[in-house]
């Protein structure tokens, strides 16, 4: 097909769709993060994506592989931590997601045959998607979106409470731990995009700004997805006009679209 | 069918070491209202919880019937402000055919709430509401968990009279915490007085004069009991009005919460 080559061929129509790829799923799980209270969790994920970077360049392994390996790691350490009451859970979240990430950039100031743009890293570079990258992004959202869809009432059950999905037979922990991979899963993906230091933007900014909308909770996340969606190409446009940085261009049309519909839309309607 | 529908058999919890819940026997029928009473740090929401299956026992035997569906009550549904939920996707969660939720949505006097939003609902509202997720599972078994909490007074009689209803209606058993002890005396078959092990038990009339009570919860509270138990001769429905008792199709006349003699 020639003209999904020639869309293919330019860099900008991949900033694209990689970014559109993105919101769709950041979308559902960005609700997810809202309606539990992660976003200091899905920060501590994002922070060890640069970990995963550096070990990535350490062991010689795909970068995509080790950040989502990384995160999967981390999100299995916390699961575990968290079930016993040594610290609150804040607080061993700000060490983990400070300690992955110092130790992630002293690990990379000790390889000295790699040279890394750490800008690109911490805050994105959507513009030098690649057709990998894009393969990654799909993959990646397809088999999270199949997942949530069919696993969607108990996720969303165990949610609003956890102890009554529990008695209803809904499988709360092995549900909360799978959780954790797909977001384990989209961080990795999503760091190309904004970058460490934005992702949890990406998640949180769509969700919060679908709630003051949204009458149920499927509401929401259609309406997530679309928030993202249009942060996504807005600030892509910001980008190519004004010559901005991608990332955090599209991170403050999200914004700029809170903004709007929270001073439009004066109370919740639900 | 005679067979109970839950047995404890020298049930106990411990946490780190530390005994919650001391070797319980326990058996629930249906038809039966129990209630649990103790004071905080009892033992009671672990004893129900493992009931209802979410709390392994440390040491002990839990027998459910083959095929038993429980109902559960949560103390509270305490829900994010930033989740959106109306009174009918909540319903339709529990993978309850539509019809179904809406029967158990009028059973429990809250038919009118099906488009509402779940953020609106009073206090009464929302425990009418987790009774009716309940009843649209067709429990053989109600389990509920200080059900009037954050109710109004007028509420609270109204609701553990309407769960004395459902009781009769769908023939199940009922096992309840309930902090509202002169309430829960009028409405409940029997009573299990909880202290970490089984204080004393047995009816509630009897259960006011047992020595070990009236050391757990004092002399005061025994005796309260007592003028409590009675029967009125009118009942208030859901707004505190007063109806004449031959009004309702209920065959209990208790309603408590007023003065007047």
């Amino acid at each position: 097909m020639a003209i999904i080559d020639t869309v293919l061929d330019d860099f900008f129509w991949r900033a694209l769709l990689g970014g559109l790829g993105v919101a769709l799923v950041a979308g559902p799980l960005g609700c997810f993060v809202v309606w539990r209270r992660m976003a200091y969790f899905g920060d501590t994920l994002a922070h060890s994506a640069l970990l995963g970077i550096a070990l990535g360049f350490l062991f010689q392994l795909p970068l995509n592989l080790s950040i989502a390996l990384t995160c999967v790691g981390l999100a299995m350490v916390l699961v575990v931590l968290g079930r016993s009451r040594g610290l609150a859970t804040d607080t061993l979240l700000g060490i983990l997601a400070h300690s992955a990430l110092a130790i992630g950039l002293v690990v990379l100031s000790f390889l000295p045959d790699v040279r890394v743009d750490l800008t690109g890293y911490l805050f994105g570079d959507l513009l030098a998607m690649t057709r990998a990258d894009l393969a990654w992004i799909y993959g990646g959202a397809v088999a999270i979106l199949v997942l949530l869809f069919w696993l969607w009432d108990g996720l969303l059950m165990s949610t609003i409470h956890e102890e009554l999905a529990g008695v209803e037979g809904v499988p709360v922990e092995r549900l909360r731990v799978l959780l954790m991979l797909m977001f384990s899963l989209v961080i990795a993906v999503a760091m190309k995009i904004v970058g460490v230091l934005l992702i949890t933007a990406m998640l949180i900014i769509p969700a919060a700004t679908a709630r003051r909308l949204a009458r149920t909770p499927e509401h929401m996340v259609f309406l997530a997805m679309g928030f993202g969606m249009l942060a996504v190409a807005g600030g892509l446009m910001l980008s190519w006009q004004a010559d901005s940085p991608a990332g955090p261009s599209v991170v403050v049309t999200a914004f700029s679209l809170f903004v709007l519909v929270y001073s439009v839309v004066r109370r919740p309607q639900h | 069918m005679t067979d109970p529908l839950v047995t404890l058999d020298n049930a106990t919890v411990r946490f780190d070491g530390v005994i919650a819940v001391d070797h319980i026997n326990l058996k629930v029928s249906r038809g039966d209202i129990i209630t649990i009473i103790g004071p905080n740090g009892a033992g009671k929401t672990t004893l129900i919880k493992a009931v209802l299956g979410i709390q392994p026992l440390s040491e002990g035997a839990i027998h459910r019937q083959a095929g038993l569906t429980i109902g559960y009550v949560p103390q509270h549904l305490h829900l994010q402000p930033t989740l959106p939920l109306t009174v009918k996707r909540f319903m339709a969660l529990s993978g309850v055919p539509a019809a179904a939720c809406r029967e158990a949505l009028e059973q429990t006097g809250v038919g009118h709430l099906l488009a509402a939003s779940v953020h609106h609902l009073s206090g009464g509202e929302r425990q009418r509401l987790l009774l009716a997720r309940a009843l649209a599972r067709k429990p053989d078994l109600l389990v509920l968990d200080e059900p009037a909490q954050g109710v109004d007074i007028n509420g609270q009689a109204a609701l553990y009279d309407l769960i004395r209803q459902l009781r009769d209606r769908l023939h199940c058993g009922v096992i309840m915490i309930s902090h509202d002890l002169h309430l829960v005396m009028a409405a409940t078959d029997k009573v299990l007085c909880l202290n970490q092990h089984v204080c004393c038990s047995g009816h509630p009339e009897d259960i006011s004069r047992d020595p070990a009570f009236i050391e757990t919860f004092g002399q005061s509270v025994a005796e309260s009991l007592a003028v409590y138990h009675h029967r009125h001769n009118h009942q208030h429905n859901l707004h505190g009005d007063v109806v004449a008792a031959g009004d309702s199709d209920s065959e209990h006349r208790e309603c408590s919460g007023h003065g007047h003699h």
